[in-house]
C-alpha cells in the first residue's frame, strides 16, 4: 500500500446500470482525518459512488485508492478496513443489540470480542437492554447501533450512506458531535447527506447531481464557485412576486426562504436593476445577502437537469 | 484457529451462529420444521389411501338364518364393510345409495339359505357406489372371500360336500409388499424424500432471498466474509432441520405405520445426508436466482412439482412415459426414493444401492459448482 495523504483517492469512476450511466467520471479527493460531505438529489449517484468505494460494485472504468488499496484488487483488504453504514439500517431486526454487536466482532475475527462488545454497549448506553431484540429499537437508536457496529473494527476510513435519514434534530447533533470526534483522532469520513446545516458542519463537500461531480471543496469554495449574488426581499405576496421574477433578465433563480425570497443570479448588476424595478412601488424590502450553500445547491441542481435528457 | 487462504473457520462459525439464533426467533419456521412431517404424514399416510376400508354399508335382509347371520359377522369382521343400517326393500336401498349414506347395499333375497343348501349357488345382490371406482373396488374383492370363508364354517357335516364350490373365489385381498404399489410401506419412505425436498429447497432459498429483501445483504457483503463462509455457513443449520426431519418420518414408519425397518439405520442416515445436500445447494442456486422471497417460493414449487409427480413417489415410475422416466432420472428425490425403499424394505446394501447413490453425487456437485458461480459477491 502506498501513502498518499488520502483515505480516498479515485479518478474518472464510470458505471452504469444498464443504459443507465449512473456515475460519470467521479474524481474525489479525501484527505486523512477529514469530513468529506457527499451532496446531491435523490438518484444522483451518491450511493453507487460509495458502494464502488467499498468494494460492493466494480466500476465499469476507473482507477482509485481506499486507505492506500487498489479499489478492485484489494477489495478484501479494503472490507477489512473500511466501516461501511448502509443507507437503509441492515443489521438483523431478529437478532439482539448484543447479538449483532457480537455478530460483527466475529465477523472481523476481533480477539477481545467480549470485551469490546462490552465496551461497545456501555457507550452506547445500551448494556441494559443488550438482550432487547433490534427490531424493537427507534430509528435514532438504531442509527446509533449502526454507527457503532461499523465502528467496531476500529476502521480508518467510515463511509456513511445518509446516516442522518429519518433522525430527529438533537440526535442528529449528537451524531455530528460523534463524528468530529472520530476525525479528531484521525478517522476519516465520507458522508452522504440532505441536510444544509450537516453540509455545513463538513471539512470539505462535494456536490453531485446525475452522476456528475458539479463542485468540490471547502463550503466557502464552492459557494465561490458558482459566482452568484443573492438579494432576500421581504415582505407581503412573495409568491406572486417569486412568478413574476421568473424568467427576467439577471434572475437564475427564486427560494422562498421562511419570511424572504432569495433571488439569484451571475450578473449581479442586472439582478439589481431588475429587481429594484420589479418591487418598485410595491411595500416590499431588499437587501444583499450572502449567498447560502442552499442557494448554490439548488441552483446546480436546476442547472444539471436541463442537461440531463433520455440518452439520443 | 484452523485458517487457509480465502476461509476462516471463526468467520464462518459466526454465520452459522447467527442463522441458529435468528431460526430460534423464528417460530413459525420452527412450526414447520415440525409440523411439516406430520401434516404431511397424515395426509398421504392416512387420508390418502387407494385400499379405503370402514365403508358404510346396508344390508337388505328378507331372510334370516344361521348362514346369513354368519355372512354378516364375517362382513363386520372384515374391517372393509361397516354395518350402518338394516333396510326394509330395495328401493330405501336404492335412496340410501343415492343420497351417499351408504357405500354398498347387500341384499339378501327369499330363500337363500335353501337354494345354498340345495347347491343352487345362490346369488348375493350386491349394489355398490361406483363413483369412486377405486375407493370400491378392493371391498368388492373382499366381500367372494369373505363369502367363502363364512361358508365354509357353517357348511359342514353332511353339508360338507358344497364346499366344493366353483373356483370364482380366487381374488386375493390380502396383498404382499409391492414395489410399485401404493400402499403404506411405500409412501410413508417416499415422504422422507418428499418433506426433505420442500423444506430443504424452500428454507435455504428463502434465507439466502431474505437477506437480500431485507438490505442486510449489502451489510454481508461489506464485510471481509467470504461467499463460500457464508452459504455453508447457512446450510448447516438445515442440515440439522433435515436430520431432524428424517428422525420424525422414521419414528413415524416404525412406531405409526409399522413399516419394516429391513436394512441398517446408519446407511438411511447417510442416503439422508447425501439427498439433504442436494436439495441444500438446489436451494442456495435457486435463491442466487430469485430477486426476492415470493421468487424464491415460486422457483421452489417449479423445482418441487416435477419431483413429485414424476419421482415414483405418486405414480408407479415404471408405469410413466420413456420422457418422463428420462425427466425423472435426473431428479434427485427419484434416487432417494428408490435408496430409501431399498434400505427400509430390501435391506438392500451399498452394492444394490450404488445405482441409485452416485446420481445423487453426481447432481450434488454439479449444482453446487452452479450455485457458487451464481453467488453475487458484489451488488452489480
Amino acid at each position: 500500500m502506498s501513502d498518499s495523504g488520502y483515505a480516498i483517492d479515485v479518478h474518472g469512476l464510470n458505471k452504469h446500470f444498464g443504459s443507465k450511466h449512473v456515475v460519470k467520471d467521479l474524481s474525489l479527493q479525501v484527505r486523512k482525518g477529514e469530513i468529506f460531505g457527499f451532496l446531491g438529489p435523490n438518484g444522483s449517484g451518491k450511493t453507487t459512488s460509495i458502494r464502488m468505494m467499498c468494494g460492493l460494485l466494480t466500476p465499469d472504468s476507473g482507477t482509485g485508492q481506499c486507505l492506500g488499496y487498489e479499489l478492485v484488487r484489494d477489495a478484501d483488504a479494503i472490507k477489512r478496513n473500511v466501516g461501511y453504514m448502509t443507507q437503509k439500517f441492515s443489521y438483523w431486526d431478529d437478532l439482539t443489540i448484543r447479538e449483532n454487536l457480537d455478530f460483527v466482532a466475529r465477523i472481523y475475527q476481533m480477539p477481545n470480542r467480549r470485551e469490546v462488545v462490552d465496551r461497545t454497549l456501555e457507550n452506547l448506553g445500551l448494556t441494559t437492554r443488550a438482550s432487547q431484540l433490534t427490531g424493537s429499537l427507534s430509528g435514532g437508536w438504531k442509527q446509533r447501533l449502526a454507527l457503532a457496529a461499523c465502528m467496531l473494527h476500529e476502521p480508518q476510513l467510515l463511509l456513511l450512506d445518509e446516516p442522518t435519514a429519518g433522525v430527529d434534530p438533537s440526535a442528529r447533533r449528537d451524531f455530528w458531535e460523534e463524528l468530529h470526534r472520530l476525525a479528531a483522532r484521525g478517522i476519516s469520513v465520507l458522508v452522504s447527506t440532505h441536510y444544509m446545516d450537516e453540509a455545513e458542519r463538513c471539512h470539505k463537500l462535494a456536490y453531485i447531481a446525475y452522476g456528475q461531480l458539479l463542485a468540490q471543496g471547502t463550503a466557502a469554495e464552492v459557494i465561490a464557485g458558482q459566482a452568484l449574488s443573492t438579494w432576500a426581499i421581504s415582505g407581503d405576496n412573495l409568491s406572486s412576486l417569486s412568478q413574476a421574477l421568473h424568467g427576467l433578465p439577471g434572475v437564475a433563480q427564486t427560494v422562498v426562504f421562511g419570511g424572504a425570497l432569495h433571488v439569484s443570479g451571475n450578473d449581479d448588476a442586472l439582478l439589481e436593476t431588475t429587481l429594484r424595478e420589479a418591487i418598485a412601488g410595491k411595500p416590499l424590502q431588499m437587501t444583499r445577502v450572502a449567498t447560502g450553500l442552499e442557494d448554490v445547491f439548488i441552483y446546480m441542481m436546476n442547472r444539471s437537469s436541463d442537461n440531463f435528457g433520455p440518452p439520443p | 484457529m484452523m485458517r487457509w487462504p480465502g476461509f476462516s473457520v471463526a468467520r464462518w462459525w459466526s454465520i452459522v451462529l447467527k442463522e441458529f439464533l435468528q431460526l430460534r426467533r423464528d417460530r413459525i419456521t420452527f412450526g414447520m420444521i415440525v409440523g411439516l412431517p406430520i401434516v404431511q404424514l397424515a395426509l398421504f399416510g392416512f387420508a390418502i389411501n387407494t385400499d379405503p376400508r370402514h365403508l358404510s354399508t346396508a344390508v337388505i335382509a328378507a331372510e334370516h338364518s344361521e348362514f346369513t347371520r354368519s355372512y354378516l359377522a364375517a362382513l363386520r369382521n372384515s374391517d372393509y364393510f361397516d354395518i350402518v343400517a338394516t333396510l326394509p326393500d330395495e328401493a330405501a336401498g336404492r335412496q340410501a345409495l343415492a343420497q351417499g349414506r351408504v357405500q354398498f347395499v347387500i341384499n339378501i333375497p327369499a330363500g337363500f339359505t335353501r337354494k345354498l343348501l340345495r347347491g343352487e349357488r345362490p346369488a348375493l345382490l350386491v349394489e355398490a357406489d361406483a363413483t369412486d371406482p377405486a375407493a370400491t373396488g378392493m371391498a368388492l374383492g373382499a366381500l367372494n372371500l369373505i363369502a367363502q370363508s363364512a361358508m365354509r364354517k357353517d357348511l359342514t357335516g353332511p353339508l360338507a360336500r358344497l364346499q366344493a364350490g366353483p373356483a370364482a373365489y380366487d381374488i386375493t385381498v390380502h396383498r404382499l409388499y409391492n414395489a410399485e404399489g401404493n400402499t403404506q410401506y411405500n409412501v410413508v419412505p417416499g415422504l422422507m424424500g418428499v418433506i426433505l425436498t420442500m423444506t430443504m429447497v424452500m428454507m435455504t432459498g428463502l434465507a439466502m432471498t431474505r437477506e437480500r429483501e431485507r438490505g442486510t445483504m449489502e451489510n454481508l457483503l461489506a464485510t471481509p466474509v467470504r461467499p463460500i463462509e457464508v452459504m455453508t455457513g447457512k446450510i448447516i443449520p438445515y442440515v440439522a432441520i433435515g436430520l431432524i426431519q428424517a428422525s420424525i418420518i422414521l419414528l413415524a414408519a416404525r412406531f405409526v405405520f409399522h413399516v419394516p425397518f429391513m436394512g441398517s439405520i446408519a446407511a438411511i442416515y447417510i442416503a439422508a445426508l447425501l439427498f439433504i445436500a442436494a436439495n441444500l445447494t438446489v436451494g442456495i442456486t435457486l435463491s442466487s436466482l430469485a430477486q426476492n422471497q415470493l421468487q424464491a417460493m415460486q422457483l421452489t414449487m417449479f423445482y418441487f412439482l416435477p419431483n413429485l409427480l414424476l419421482s415414483g413417489f405418486m405414480f408407479p415410475f415404471r408405469g410413466m412415459p420413456q420422457w418422463a422416466q428420462f425427466i425423472g432420472n435426473l431428479l434427485p428425490l427419484t434416487h432417494f426414493n428408490r435408496l430409501i425403499r431399498g434400505i427400509l424394505l430390501k435391506g438392500s446394501g451399498l452394492a444394490e444401492l450404488w445405482p441409485s447413490l452416485w446420481p445423487l453425487l453426481l447432481f450434488t456437485c454439479v449444482v453446487m459448482t452452479v450455485a457458487v458461480k451464481f453467488y453475487r459477491r458484489t451488488l452489480d
